[in-house]
């Protein structure tokens, strides 16, 4: 039987049809389209909030998203250890959430920035990132206005200290240059996960990089992993 | 006196007339047609419908001398956008369009709602928008006020098209003196359908409900199409800021989800974009190609503001806005499906059967016209004109026995890389969500884009071009090879070019020199798209295009799709290896009248462009098709204008 997962939809994101073709390419997954207005999960068991821009993201990105129905949902499915990932717009909404530390600011070049990425994967303790090396260096695509990761010092040193920092933004040579910064993010910070494992964010696209055909084959086992923490 | 403050009672006095744009010799055919005189707010609607950009008056004769059939075209012009098949059932919708003067008065949003309003005429048919391209025209980089427009005009693009969540996959960028006054802002949209999803904007039988879906209708974009879109700028026209519409990209998104929902689950007869001039024009024109009459009740359409006269309901331009026709039987899905994605959706009017245009507020009768005085009265103008003095002196341009001594080759090539507009423009397209959708093969920087069709082996090859300068030094020539350049894109990739979508911006058509330009451009692009088999399927003419320095360049700008019939044999631009060999294919020799090099290093635009040779162009283009079909070819290049990468890239914060 397949592993049902779920791709929220809110008005105004615009990488679900992206999200769900990722996932559908995962052999003996399903994916199932979630919509804001209802509460049900249709029993799914792991939910992807894609990147767009819910609700326009006119107050801050991901701000009226949180308070949507199906995210009361999200929120108890995550909480009980269902593995949940953010990219993009979805990882502002699960930081306005509260389901993981910090927020995402404005980029520090003010502009939208879409480019090619080198990340360093820094955690694999992670049903994400458990099919990548500790260290290994992937590209995916960053495309964002708002991505530009800040928290508390304390906050960051205890990410670091409890392997939470699960991507960084680096350059080829794997170093954590400002260069290489997209954003101003603290630390260089491109994703996190939360205290159990089950809950990832991230800025860059995993889901735009499915085929070296588009330039990275990279982001595949991201969703691989997903399906395989839900089966 | 401004028309856009005219009311419901205000006499039609001889100043109104003329205010509204309208000829003495345009009024009294107005008058025949009607058979009396029209009220204020009829005058108003002939001013928008007769204007040039509504009604093509100048251009709808020479027009028609473009080639618009081919065995690959699915739907010529005529509707909202053509189309064209790209094989397994599936077809390429495509249109450009201009948003000139909006952006030259508020450059953010007039940028913005450019690519708003190319996006429904796409998604209007039925296609989902699956690429954006833009040709962008400026002032030099070293005027402050050019940086300024370059700046907004970059950031209003990025920001409506990443938020609606279609890529901008390619584009050119300009920087010429010749558009300091007046800027180009062309938006080209690319959608995909299979062929049975494409939906035109009809009315069927009369009995039809007419609802409007979207946004409520406010007072921005009064005249925007009249007397903004088809006049020349003065320094009064920043008054006109009122005349450039606000976009919401949020709600376009909802109004685009909405609409390929409404087609794919047959809840509609027809459906049209409200963009230039709005109610009037999208009803209008149902009407009209349905060969039915329409009555709209203006008191039923939703406003944003309080007491707003018909006249004023009539000629807005609020953005994401659309007119629906659907029957008794589909109300209750539309209304559905409206509701789904939290979009007010009001009946105004009914379809009828009379051939009349008929507005009434509550039961007061405010407008009756028939259709067809509306959309196929028009007036058209033929102009007799000569050839332009200018011509014969920038032609007479020939290097000086030995002009080139004393240069140093390096340094000017140096000067010639650094000049902006042929500088790398990553600065902006970083701006602009060029993977969303994630079918970007090969995206900006290159000389074409490729997206892959999902689901199949093929691609499709995206370019726009155009050269000003070429066009004003020889017009004919120029258009020709403003094909020729789109078509050598295309093959640099791999791809065989298809069709065209033409953006043509020219100055005021009612001097001779503009005329002329415009005819001759006209008749360069079209043997150039006989010979290379690339039909016009859509378009749109820019007149007006001058200011206080004069007219801009004449620059018609080619969008073309070409097809990928196998993606693995496409051409990358980075593909060589150091070893490999380097071939010239084709070439113009030394030529060197009219090019980038006399204008950036020698500092004067003369001479003549290149002979387009049209026969040598199409063989080209087959030859390095034939080349890397047979597996011979490791990279290409189109001989470039510009470059795809160079250490310092144009930005605005250049020059200053």
């Amino acid at each position: 039987m397949s592993v049902r997962i779920g791709v929220v939809r809110f008005p105004g994101t615009n990488c679900d049809r992206d999200v769900f073709d990722a996932v559908g390419s995962v052999e003996g997954s399903e994916p199932v389209w979630l919509w804001h207005k209802e509460r049900d999960l249709e029993g799914v068991r792991g939910i992807v909030l894609a990147g767009g821009f819910s609700f326009g993201d006119y107050l801050r990105a991901g701000a009226i998203a949180r308070f949507s129905p199906i995210m009361e949902e999200v929120v108890a499915f995550a909480r009980r250890g269902g593995p949940v990932l953010g990219i993009c717009n979805g990882f502002q909404i699960l930081t306005e959430a509260g389901l993981l530390p910090g927020a995402l600011m404005r980029n520090d070049r003010i502009t939208f920035v879409c480019r090619d990425q080198w990340l360093k994967v820094e955690t694999t303790d992670t049903p994400f990132t458990r099919h990548y090396s500790a260290g290994q260096l992937v590209r995916y695509t960053v495309a964002h206005g708002e991505g530009n990761y800040v928290a508390e010092e304390e906050v960051l040193d205890r990410l670091e200290e409890e392997g939470r920092v699960a991507f960084r933004y680096v350059d080829e040579t794997g170093a954590a240059t400002d260069a290489a910064n997209p954003n101003g993010s603290l630390r260089n910070i491109a994703g996190i996960r939360d205290e159990g494992g089950n809950i990832l964010g991230l800025m860059p696209h995993p889901d735009r990089a499915m085929s070296e055909l588009l330039g990275s084959g990279d982001g595949a086992p991201v969703f691989r992993g997903l399906v395989e923490a839900a089966a | 006196m401004s028309p856009a403050t005219a009311l419901r009672d205000q006499p039609v006095t001889d100043d109104l007339v003329e205010a509204h744009g309208i000829t003495p010799a345009e009024y009294q055919r107005i008058v025949d047609l009607l058979g009396r005189e029209p009220n204020v707010t009829e005058l108003g609607v002939f001013s928008l419908m007769w204007s040039e950009h509504c009604g093509y008056k100048y251009s709808r004769a020479r027009l028609a001398e473009l080639p618009t059939e081919g065995p690959q075209v699915v739907q010529g012009p005529g509707e909202n956008a053509g189309a064209v098949d790209v094989g397994e059932g599936l077809a390429v919708v495509f249109k450009m369009e201009s948003h000139n003067h909006p952006s030259a008065v508020e450059p953010y949003q007039g940028a913005a709602t450019g690519v708003g309003g190319i996006l429904r005429d796409v998604f209007t048919m039925g296609a989902r928008p699956i690429a954006l391209l833009d040709s962008l025209r400026f002032g030099e980089l070293s005027d402050p006020h050019a940086r300024y427009l370059f700046r907004n005009v970059v950031r209003g693009i990025g920001d409506y098209g990443n938020c609606v969540g279609v890529p901008t996959v390619g584009g050119e960028v300009v920087f010429d003196d010749a558009y300091r006054g007046n800027p180009l802002v062309n938006a080209m949209c690319v959608g995909l359908l299979r062929h049975d999803e494409l939906t035109k904007g009809a009315t069927g039988a009369p009995g039809n409900g007419v609802y409007v879906l979207g946004a409520s209708t406010g007072r921005d974009g009064i005249h925007g199409a009249s007397l903004l879109a088809s006049s020349e700028l003065s320094d009064d026209t920043l008054e006109s800021r009122p005349t450039v519409q606000v976009g919401d990209p949020f709600s376009e998104k909802l109004l685009l989800e909405a609409t390929l929902e409404l087609i794919e689950r047959d809840a509609v007869i027809g459906i049209q974009d409200m963009g230039a001039a709005g109610l009037t024009s999208s009803s209008s024109e149902m009407a009209s190609r349905s060969g039915t009459g329409i009555a709209i009740d203006v008191a039923r359409v939703p406003r944003r503001e309080p007491a707003m006269p018909p006249y004023e309901v009539l000629l807005s331009e609020s953005q994401e806005r659309m007119l629906v026709v659907a029957d008794d039987a589909k109300e209750p899905l539309l209304m559905e499906i409206a509701e789904k994605w939290d979009l007010p959706c009001t009946r105004i009017g009914e379809v009828t059967g009379d051939g009349t245009w008929r507005v009434v507020e509550d039961e007061v009768e405010v407008c009756s016209i028939p259709v067809a005085a509306l959309v196929d009265e028009v007036p058209k103008y033929v102009r007799e004109v000569g050839r332009p003095a200018y011509l014969d002196e920038v032609q007479a341009w020939e290097p000086e026995e030995g002009w080139l001594a004393g240069r140093d080759p390096l340094d000017d090539l140096a000067t010639l890389l650094a000049a902006p507009t042929i500088a790398c423009k990553r600065w902006a397209w970083e701006q602009y969500d060029h993977h969303v959708q994630t079918n970007t093969v090969l995206g900006p920087g290159a000389d074409a884009a490729v997206l892959r069709l999902r689901g199949t082996r093929r691609g499709i090859a995206l370019t726009v071009d155009g050269n000003g300068r070429w066009v004003w030094c020889d017009p004919r020539t120029g258009g020709a090879l403003a094909v020729a350049e789109a078509a050598r894109n295309l093959a640099a990739v791999g791809a065989k070019p298809l069709a065209v979508t033409d953006c043509l911006n020219f100055g005021n058509p009612e001097k001779d020199r503009v005329y002329y330009q415009f005819v001759e451009a006209i008749r360069g692009i079209a043997e150039a798209c006989r010979a290379l088999g690339t039909p016009v399927v859509s378009g749109n003419v820019s007149f007006y295009n001058e200011s206080s320095t004069g007219a801009v360049h004449p620059t018609p700008t080619i969008g073309m799709v070409g097809i990928l019939e196998d993606l693995e044999k496409r051409i990358r631009p980075d593909g060589a290896l150091p070893g490999d060999i380097l071939v010239e294919l084709g070439g113009t020799g030394a030529h060197l009248g009219a090019s980038s090099f006399l204008k950036e290093v020698v500092g004067t635009v003369a001479g003549r462009p290149p002979a387009a040779d049209l026969e040598a162009e199409a063989a080209a283009g087959d030859a390095v098709r034939a080349l890397s079909a047979a597996g011979l070819v490791r990279a290409a290049r189109e001989r470039a204008s510009s470059s795809p990468s160079s250490a310092r890239p144009a930005s605005p914060d250049d020059g200053a």
